[in-house]
């Protein structure tokens, strides 16, 4: 399941139904991305992000059918904040269920190297010395980088 | 009358994140849209012009031709980030 939801969300309460409902995975990987509260020793006082209604959504669901064509994964949820964030706050939470754990890390690392570099979001940090967008890191099109030599 | 999208910086620079443009009938690309936008505004049409710019035509993700008309919806996306 894909959600782009512009409410808060609790990953506790996500995961343990996502456990309900994986049955038949023997393994189950989580990652939770939160707002740092600071970037560069410069205090973030709320992240703003922005989405491309419908497309961002369709662009997510066809990277997770890429997941699931490479891994033998059982289940999966990908649910990503939009709108105004304050920091600790979840922004991200990728699960991924199934039947062993090697596939379930690789293909919630998968997705989350996509999630930072390719899915349709834009990221605005709000300062105490200003508001800047921000983009991906260097080492973060080097992670993406690794699935295409795989 | 063409309607284009603006996201992020480009919604910044453009001051909004819609605009309807009525494209004349030379305009038939996006390359030719970013060149009318840029002859009006050159900070526009600069950011447009940055090669991690992307264009989506009506909604297609998986198809972005350079071709427009008059009745597409042209959205443009700077740099994504997510995460």
């Amino acid at each position: 399941m894909i959600c782009v939801c512009d409410t808060p969300f609790d990953p506790g309460h996500e995961l343990k139904a996502f456990e309900n409902k994986a049955d038949a995975a023997g393994a189950i990987v989580s990652f939770l991305g939160r707002v740092r509260p600071e970037a560069n020793d410069d205090p973030v006082k709320a992240l703003h992000l922005e989405h491309f209604p419908g497309v961002t959504q369709k662009s997510i669901e066809a990277f997770a059918v890429q997941a699931c064509q490479r891994w033998p994964i059982t289940q999966h949820l990908i649910i990503h904040r939009v709108g105004m964030l304050a920091p600790g706050e979840p922004i991200v939470f990728v699960c991924v269920g199934a039947a062993h754990r090697r596939e379930a890390f690789e293909a919630a690392d998968f997705l989350m190297d996509y999630l930072k570099t390719k899915a349709i979001f834009w990221k605005k940090e709000i300062r105490d010395s200003g508001a800047r967008w921000v983009e991906p890191r260097g080492q973060d099109h080097v992670d993406t980088q690794r699935w295409s030599s795989k | 009358m063409a309607r284009l999208l603006f996201f992020g910086k480009l919604a910044d620079l453009a001051g909004g994140r819609e605009r309807d443009l009525p494209l004349p009938d030379t305009v038939d690309t996006v390359d030719a849209v970013i060149e009318l936008l840029a002859s009006e505004d050159e900070l526009l049409g600069a950011a447009l012009n940055e090669k991690s710019v992307r264009c989506i035509i009506n909604e297609r993700i998986d198809n972005t031709p350079g071709i427009v008309s008059d009745s597409d919806e042209i959205a443009f996306l700077p740099a994504v980030s997510g995460g």
